[in-house]
């Protein structure tokens, strides 16, 4: 049982001169058997192993991940919390999840940085100013928080986007959410991890799955680069290789991989009051607590696992940061990479059994699985403990493609790398 | 990458629109599909991390749609050929 942090632990250790601090989290060996396994020791994983064991009294849980914890696309997003959805199977879930950061620090006793800084969409043609508003009335008839702006609030909040009549794509309007915001990534998979292992929950790091064992169509362990371990309920939350894992099990997923970049400056002084993103420029930026000014676009529109971005994307992002703000042109950027994307046929996830007996996943999260987190998690180890979806996770199932029951919040139809 | 169109020869990455995973093909008889091989069809993908068919288009010069054998680990690039035409390697 870790102790837990406060000034009083602060101010014991600084009499140590900061040199007893305990280990955030055990390295333990792992166990031959336990009660729920799951794969994927990202934020969605190490939520979920916490939900299991503080929602649902798990006592024996083990976390596999390949890697180290957090390393893979936890460790490449840009952080970007938000609820902001239109339809039926995602708003609610998605505010689910805003309201679990909004509680989050304080549940996991570790700061995770959350901050509701704003979420701003710019619209810039008259169809898009069309599509918010009917997006803006579907949040307010759900109670959840939205606020139109006009170009005037916009120079208010965000006093150096250009908005000159005179630009290639002048903004019209805006869509703000409020609450939204950004938390620190990094601190999410820590918090979890250190959260989840002061109740039990073992976390494997560098233990790779190799495969899915099954009897009579029931999940009864895995395979793994240290050795087999037994457990009835299995949860995958790997997303970016979801297809492999699931695979393991012969199970088919609708979902193909794409790549997703970003990219940050050099610091600098605060300029950047909000989070502001444009769906016609496939871009957005927002400036993390460092001064670091943070940018991302679309995808790079192929199918790809190789998590290096190719050029057209980088030009795309640019000529939109530039012409939306132009004070960013002579600031250099020191860092660029690219996440690899599960990318579902209609543009949302997938939460929910798989058609073997124990087996279940949190995946397809296409380009938004940080702000589902929390969410995804709770959800996950619900489903996996009562073996049937909370009501909040209940329509994204992998069934929906089946039954015609798709969730497809931008109308793309079944192109994964449209949505 | 520089993608080799069949017609045009190799051409920079962003001359060309990338179409769908080629080994998709439209069923011959869709009305004679059960709903179950029509979801496959329509839906469910191998996504294959190695190698993968296909469809390009290139859109800033031939117009002409073609197939493309890539590794989406490597991005290498083994044929390109147009669709039920000759299969044409690539000499790396």
């Amino acid at each position: 049982m870790s102790r837990r942090y406060s000034i009083w632990s602060l101010a014991r250790n600084a009499l140590s001169h900061h040199e007893n601090w305990q280990k955030a989290w055990r390295s333990p060996e792992p166990q031959p058997e336990y009660d729920a396994i799951v794969i994927g020791g990202g934020g969605h994983g190490l939520a979920t192993a916490y939900y299991l064991a503080k929602n649902h009294g798990y006592r024996r849980v083990a976390v596999l991940e390949r890697g180290w914890i957090g390393g893979g696309n936890t460790g490449r997003n840009t952080t970007i919390v938000r609820s902001n959805y239109l339809l039926d199977g995602n708003a609610p879930f998605y505010e689910h999840s805003l309201k679990l950061w909004e509680g989050l620090s304080e549940d996991l006793n570790y700061n995770v940085m959350f901050s509701q800084r704003k979420v701003v969409n710019t619209c810039h043609t008259v169809g898009e100013r069309e599509t918010t508003m009917r997006r803006y009335n579907s949040m307010r008839l759900r109670g959840i928080d939205a606020e139109f702006l006009s170009r005037e609030d916009l120079a208010k909040l965000e006093p150096s986007m250009n908005l000159s009549r005179d630009i290639r794509h002048p903004v019209l309007c805006g869509l703000s959410q409020p609450r939204g915001g950004t938390a620190r990534h990094d601190a999410v998979a820590w918090g979890f991890a250190r959260a989840a292992d002061s109740l039990g929950v073992d976390i494997i790091q560098n233990c790779e799955v190799t495969g899915i064992d099954r009897e009579g169509g029931k999940v009864v362990g895995v395979q793994t680069s240290r050795g087999a371990i037994k457990a009835g309920k299995i949860g995958i939350a790997v997303a970016g290789h979801s297809t492999q894992v699931a695979e393991m099990a012969g199970v088919r997923l609708p979902i193909e991989t794409h790549l997703l970049q970003a990219f940050v400056s050099e610091p600098v002084k605060p300029f950047l009051n909000t989070v502001v993103s444009t769906g016609a420029l496939h871009f957005y930026i927002s400036q993390t607590d460092k001064g670091e000014v943070l940018l991302g676009g679309g995808l790079d529109g192929h199918n790809s696992f190789s998590q290096r971005g190719s050029l057209p994307a980088v030009e795309e992002v640019v000529t939109a940061a530039t012409e939306l703000f132009p004070t960013i042109g002579r600031l250099h950027f020191m860092r660029q990479w690219a996440g690899v994307m599960d990318m579902t046929m209609d543009g949302s996830p997938i939460i929910g059994k798989l058609p073997v007996d124990g087996l279940y996943m949190s995946g397809g999260w296409c380009y938004g699985g940080f702000k589902a987190t929390p969410g995804s998690g709770w959800c996950l180890a619900y489903t996996m403990a009562n073996d049937r979806p909370h009501a909040v996770n209940a329509e994204l199932t992998l069934e929906r493609f089946r039954t015609g029951h798709a969730i497809d919040e931008k109308g793309a139809g079944p192109y994964p790398k449209a949505h | 990458m520089l993608i080799p169109c069949p017609w045009c020869g190799p051409r920079p990455e962003d001359e060309f629109t990338f179409g769908e995973d080629a080994s998709a093909v439209p069923p011959a008889d869709p009305a004679s599909l059960s709903d179950q091989e029509w979801t496959d069809y329509l839906y469910f993908r191998d996504n294959p991390k190695g190698d993968h068919k296909e469809f390009w288009f290139h859109r800033a010069s031939c117009h002409h749609w073609f197939i493309l054998e890539r590794n989406t680990v490597t991005h290498v690039i083994a044929a390109s050929y147009p669709p039920g035409g000759p299969v044409t390697e690539v000499e790396q």
